[in-house]
């Protein structure tokens, strides 16, 4: 095995050995070295998956194929936190579409007041994120927080640009933002999200926050 | 609720259910070590066979009988689905989330019976939390001796390796997700070849979802006979029901089957919002046929007495609609997620549910004309054949014929509606 890693940190080289150990094929790899990519570029660039091709011993062109089936493979820059509103059913019918246009519209406002080339806040429309019963369903970096109100999402997205929380916590926003559940969350989770791509150890996206 | 089986844990202990230590104090891995000291692997399979239990993810096959098909040779897989995406399903999540060891022991009891060393887990990318809260459970049922190299002393081994989805609801359907966890497209199969024959790297796999495979601790430690006297003949068990959309008291609720939808809308899911009235609902996820309180509301909720009425208990999700609710716009949102899912590989899906988006689109934007209602039904027609539930096929998978499922509906129980939404706008038209 003589990987070639580019550029990645020293952390994620190991977590790459590690990521394509686990399985008896190294391209079962890609899925997940496309999100180590993606903390590693901030988004699947077309070197990123180069990267990634060289490390499965596919083509480039093979691992674009995979990459541009999945929505949560970003293709450009999403900024540092990325709001995901559930408008599908179970949502939609209660007012889902109104929370859409409320976080919209706030993080527009933010971008527009801010110089950044990149907006810090992307708002994107998604469908069912499983959180039906507490509709309607946000993901800030894909943690969850449920009984969003366009009242609440306006605050949520405030909030997100005046903090800029460096770990994203489903519990911490549930508290401030959230309403009803779809069921009991348990006790606190202490680990979240550290940009816009699932937060899970393996992949190096999880860190506990405060 | 008395008898449960899956949420009896998080019930009692609802602040430390995920832990081992709650775990073992509540009879966690005692299934695993009866298993692994006095039962042979075929012994654990007949008890599973003998439950009847029908598998929960949707198709509703009995998982013994599923796992009766897994051809010889090694390596041989376990997979067991946690893409849950079926717009109103959400009680993968919260058994994932809320007790991941009860998942876990049901995979290395699952595994053991099916003589299976490395298993996969692939959860939807937009669980991360069910995610990190199984890998902490598989890193502590490692060091507690329950998985790993020689659990308890037996012969037996076990890997588990959690693989993380990125927004694609196709790769539920199980050949999709094979191809998805060897790193391609997430495009399903023809079959046969089945998954048991050849799955995973063209092995023998067996795939289950995550609320049948959590179940089988239960069964291992009660008897197969045990469970199956749970509930109604084929239906037997208890089943997480996930009720959403114009309720007083959304959640997920795990029931034994055979009372009546009133019951469920009504006593469980305490009914409609502000006093309004019940329009329709979907008995099992966005892909299934409605019910309407005219026909359905005493009919009982199981396997086969929906299927009876021409739908599905599916993965087990209820969406309720009230009567403010726009029937028109609730089925374009389902049509436009099944477009927005479809994977591409077969025409009739590919296009068929772009153009009934496009038609039901129109008709909101006030932009209808008469013959939409025919049209609609034509271009249904051409990617189920018969318009009937289960639905004839014309494409590799069922995502296709479930976005048929909504126009049905509606042109069956709303026409009224649908053509007077017509009608306002050729007079707007002129």
């Amino acid at each position: 095995m003589n990987a070639v890693i580019g550029h990645w940190s020293h952390e994620n080289q190991k977590r790459v050995e590690a990521i394509i150990a686990a399985y008896p094929q190294r391209r079962s790899a890609i899925m997940p070295l496309l999100y180590l990519a993606s903390l590693e570029h901030r988004y699947v660039s077309e070197d990123a998956m180069r990267e990634v091709a060289e490390l499965v011993e596919i083509t480039p062109v093979q691992v674009h194929s995979v990459a541009s089936f999945y929505t949560m493979f970003k293709k450009n820059d999403v900024g540092d936190y990325i709001v995901s509103v559930c408008t599908s059913i179970s949502c939609y019918l209660n007012g889902a579409d109104d929370v859409l246009a409320a976080a919209q519209e706030t993080a527009e406002s933010v971008a527009s007041d801010s110089d950044d080339d990149v907006a810090v806040i992307s708002v994107e429309h998604v469908e069912c994120i499983g959180a039906c019963g507490g509709a309607t369903a946000v993901q800030v970096n894909y943690e969850l927080l449920e009984g969003v109100t366009p009242e609440r999402a306006i605050a949520l997205v405030n909030w997100l640009s005046d903090t800029r929380p460096e770990v994203v916590l489903a519990d911490e926003m549930q508290q401030l933002f959230g309403g009803r559940r779809s069921f009991d969350w348990g006790s606190t989770e202490s680990f979240g999200a550290t940009g816009p791509v699932p937060a899970f150890g393996p992949y190096g996206s999880a860190q506990e926050g405060r | 609720m008395t008898d449960t089986i899956l949420t009896t844990r998080m019930n009692a202990h609802p602040s430390d259910s995920h832990t081992i230590s709650r775990y073992l104090n509540t009879g966690g891995y005692q299934s695993l070590a009866q298993a692994l000291e006095k039962m042979s692997p075929d012994q654990v399979a007949e008890e599973v066979k003998a439950s009847n239990m029908r598998g929960r993810g949707g198709a509703g096959f009995p998982t013994g009988v599923k796992w009766g098909f897994l051809a010889s040779g090694t390596p041989r897989y376990l997979v067991v689905n946690c893409d849950e995406s079926e717009p109103g399903t959400f009680n993968d999540r919260q058994l994932t989330e809320r007790d991941p060891h009860q998942l876990l022991e049901g995979i290395i009891i699952s595994s053991y019976a099916l003589r299976v060393n490395l298993a996969f887990v692939y959860i939807r990318g937009e669980y991360p939390k069910a995610a990190r809260r199984l890998q902490r459970a598989i890193e502590e049922a490692i060091e507690a001796g329950y998985l790993g190299q020689n659990i308890r002393g037996s012969d037996f081994s076990l890997d588990v390796v959690i693989h993380l989805g990125a927004g694609a609801y196709i790769c539920g359907e199980e050949t999709a997700l094979l191809n998805s966890l060897e790193g391609r497209r997430g495009e399903p199969r023809l079959k046969p070849p089945f998954p048991a024959v050849e799955g995973l790297y063209a092995k023998p796999t067996i795939v289950n979802n995550v609320e049948s495979i959590a179940n089988v601790p239960w069964i291992v430690t009660n008897t197969g006979d045990a469970y199956a006297a749970i509930g109604p003949e084929r239906s037997s068990g208890t089943k997480m029901l996930s009720m959403s959309g114009h309720l007083n008291a959304p959640g997920n609720y795990e029931i034994v089957m055979g009372i009546t939808w009133r019951e469920l809308i009504f006593d469980i899911g305490g009914g409609i919002p502000d006093g309004r009235k019940l329009k329709t609902w979907i008995p099992g996820g966005a892909s299934a046929p409605w019910f309407v309180p005219d026909e359905h509301l005493d009919t009982l909720v199981s396997f086969d007495d929906v299927a009876a009425n021409g739908s599905m208990i599916g993965a087990g999700a209820v969406i309720v609609m009230d009567e403010t609710t726009n029937v028109v716009e609730a089925a374009h949102r389902i049509v436009r997620f099944f477009a927005h899912e479809s994977c591409g590989q077969c025409t009739p899906c590919r296009e068929g549910t772009t153009w009934l988006e496009a038609v039901l689109k129109r008709i909101l934007d006030g932009k209808g004309r008469h013959e939409d209602i025919e049209l609609l039904l034509d271009i249904s027609d051409n990617i189920s054949p018969g318009l009937k539930w289960p639905p004839a096929m014309t494409t590799i998978c069922v995502l296709g014929p479930s976005a048929v499922s909504p126009v049905t509906s509606i042109t069956r129980w709303f026409m009224p509606e649908l053509e007077a939404m017509i009608a306002e706008s050729e007079v707007a038209v002129g």
